[in-house]
């Protein structure tokens, strides 16, 4: 990532809480990060930990009530997304920003022919007639590696199979260039024969088409093989971030150590006993006042009970710019 | 080595398909096809394969919650695929499951005490107190506070559901019990606890496991022997080292390639075989092997003869034609898996 250079995609203090009957739950807290142009940055975090509402909360598609987005901005080309009306919002999103969600099964419409699904992006942000439109859609659904893609446009969704949806929604969300492609577990429903397909077709478009990508998942393997930078989430916040080959060899943060120990190898030494990350997560009912890991970390002391811990950075870059983590302890020694 | 306790022979599974206005039978989806196995007392059987492949109904099968099609599973002796109601109801404390989704398999109005007792209650004729104290002690077991005993099941997180099903599965002290996919709806950190639990009550208990997963980095921590499903069948069956040092049927050596894996450098210089297509439709499965239509190593003879399930070396059983059986198998030879050589029979479609 080059030192400097102007983030397509800018979130700074994101917050966003959810009211509901039993309280406030406060699923993103204080969450910032920065997407540079061509850049993949892999979100990961178990269910609950605030990565797919924080990508819900840039583009307005969390609904509200009952969640509310209560501070923070996200810009992307300079415009404040949290500031612009909803017509604004939604020719942003698609146009620049496009998404592909985990359920290929539930997020094409079942009555309309996916070649309509396809073009109604094109014709709705771009001007393209509906002639354009049928001619650029084929297009697309053949990058994305559907066979006979012409004729493939008259099919309707139950006509393809999970791994060909999933291309087809990837076609969606590439239809406009956007400048950023979010991808929510786009390949946690698949196979994983299917997934290295998948995982393959979104390196090879990386390459052809140059847009950032923001891949969400909870699956450190997937990770590790096309993120540029890691971002992993815990109780609604960053915990720490780095560049990806950093982050797996030198984790910081007591939790990313004890996800990566939790998770039996493939290859090499067999442990004859897994280690289990004791506990549950935490119930996010509060505004945080203390480390949301420290019921369940080996490293807490008396400051984590009371004190919050800010991201510092662990290699004399700026935090976000390098490597960062969000915790009292460290290492070899205390912080 | 320790006799088989489970030996599944040409176990099929078809799901009739009906169409058109009369309700026809038009064909059958072939969810099982000719499967056999050994599973030997105290070890723990994975069976792995993507979706589809026929792996959970293999599970249910062996439990006889559904009705075979065709073969035999012989349970502890008996043949559970053709014993009577009432015999089969007195055999099924010895045989357990554990289902995927603890959140679906617990009835949300029953407290873990009722929901835990229930297979009490059903077979038993034990008073009020001697089933509290067992439902008390199974809750120690699986490492459940006894203080929750009359909470519901929606007061509990993914990871504790699941200890109330394996509790539940213990409650009748069973042999064998059927794992399918219990740690796929529960988050990474949580796995672990679940997995570390099954294992301390195999070693406790003595319990056989088979234990159903998509999820190969698990399996290979907690099975013995991997059997790796596709489109019905097995396609190899081998010990564990063996089948991840160097898996021998081409699908069982790209579905090992397929999985990721936590560590970038590796990644980055990871060879990976990348099926084509997708997995035929088990209605209609291919001709020959059932593999033939996506495999990297085909030739003119997988398309055309299916390929039996034969020991291609010790203690190694692979369906492909690429190995030849092995000509002289010792009758006492580490492996044990004589038994399971005859297995599936080639059929012409």
């Amino acid at each position: 990532m080059p030192d400097g250079a102007v983030p397509v995609l800018d979130v700074r203090g994101l917050k966003t809480v959810f009211r509901t009957r039993g309280g406030e739950v406060h699923a993103v807290n204080s969450v910032s990060f920065h997407l540079q142009p061509g850049e993949l940055l892999g979100v990961v975090g178990e269910s609950g930990s605030g990565k797919s509402v924080t990508m819900m909360s840039l583009i307005g598609l969390l609904p509200s009530p009952p969640a509310e987005v209560r501070a923070g901005e996200v810009l992307l080309d300079g415009r404040d997304l949290l500031k612009i009306g909803a017509d604004e919002l939604r020719d942003v999103r698609g146009a620049k920003i496009g998404f592909v969600f985990q359920d290929p099964m539930t997020s094409l419409n079942p009555v309309f022919t996916v070649g309509s699904q396809i073009m109604e992006p094109l014709t709705r942000h771009m001007g393209l007639t509906k002639a354009q439109a049928r001619d650029r859609a084929a297009e697309l659904l053949a990058l994305v590696g559907i066979p006979d893609a012409k004729k493939r446009l008259k099919d309707y969704p139950h006509q393809f199979s999970g791994g060909m949806r999933q291309r087809v929604m990837i076609a969606i969300a590439l239809a406009c260039d956007p400048e950023v492609l979010i991808a929510d577990e786009p390949t946690t429903a698949l196979d994983v024969t299917i997934q290295a397909q998948i995982i393959e077709l979104v390196k090879d478009l990386r390459q052809k088409l140059g847009m950032a990508i923001v891949w969400i998942t909870h699956d450190l393997g997937v990770i590790a093989g096309i993120a540029d930078r890691v971002m992993v989430m815990y109780g609604g916040q960053v915990v720490e971030q780095g560049p990806v080959r950093q982050l797996f060899s030198d984790p910081r943060h007591p939790y990313t150590r004890a996800l990566l120990k939790t998770i039996p190898s493939l290859h090499g030494e067999r442990a004859a006993r897994l280690q289990a990350i004791e506990g549950q997560p935490p119930i996010l009912n509060a505004a945080p006042v203390a480390c949301p890991f420290r019921a369940r970390c080996a490293h807490a002391h008396d400051r984590c009970q009371t004190e919050n811990p800010q991201r510092r950075a662990v290699d004399g870059l700026a935090v976000g710019q390098g490597h960062d983590v969000a915790c009292h302890w460290s290492p070899g020694g205390a912080a | 080595m320790s006799p088989a306790l489970v030996q599944v022979r040409d176990l099929k599974m078809h799901f009739p398909i009906y169409t058109g206005l009369l309700r026809r039978r038009t064909g059958a989806v072939k969810a099982v096809d000719g499967v056999s196995f050994d599973i030997r007392a105290g070890e723990t059987l994975g069976l792995v394969g993507e979706s589809g492949c026929g792996k959970s109904t293999v599970g249910r099968a062996l439990l006889r919650l559904y009705e075979p099609t065709a073969g035999s599973v012989v349970i502890g002796g008996e043949d559970i695929a053709t014993l009577s109601p009432a015999a089969l109801r007195a055999k099924r404390p010895m045989m357990q499951m554990v289902f995927q989704d603890p959140q679906a398999s617990l009835n949300p109005r029953m407290t873990v005490q009722a929901i835990i007792s229930e297979p009490l209650d059903e077979q038993s004729d034990w008073d009020r107190d001697r089933k509290q104290t067992r439902v008390l002690e199974l809750m120690d077991q699986v490492g459940l506070n006894r203080r929750f005993a009359n909470r519901y099941p929606h007061e509990f997180s993914g990871g504790q559901r699941q200890r109330i099903g394996i509790a539940r599965a213990l409650a009748l002290s069973p042999k064998f019990i059927v794992c399918d996919e219990p740690i796929a709806a529960l988050d990474v950190s949580i796995q672990a606890q679940v997995v570390n639990l099954l294992e301390d009550l195999q070693d406790n208990l003595g319990l056989t496991y088979l234990f159903i997963s998509h999820d190969l980095s698990m399996v290979r921590h907690i099975a013995d022997r991997v059997a790796v499903m596709y489109l019905g069948r097995i396609a190899e069956l081998s010990p564990r080292d063996a089948l991840y040092a160097r898996p021998l049927h081409p699908y069982a050596e790209a579905l090992l390639s397929a999985v990721p894996e936590p560590d970038p450098s590796r990644e980055g210089a990871r060879q990976r075989i990348i099926l084509q297509g997708d997995v035929p439709s088990p209605a209609n499965p291919p001709k020959g092997c059932n593999f033939c239509t996506r495999c990297p190593k085909v030739f003119d003879r997988c398309r055309v003869e299916k390929p039996d399930l034969v020991e291609v070396e010790p203690g190694r059983l692979v369906a492909c034609h690429l190995y030849p059986a092995i000509t002289h198998p010792s009758p006492d030879q580490p492996g044990g898996t004589q038994a399971t050589k005859p297995t599936q029979q080639g059929e012409v479609q």
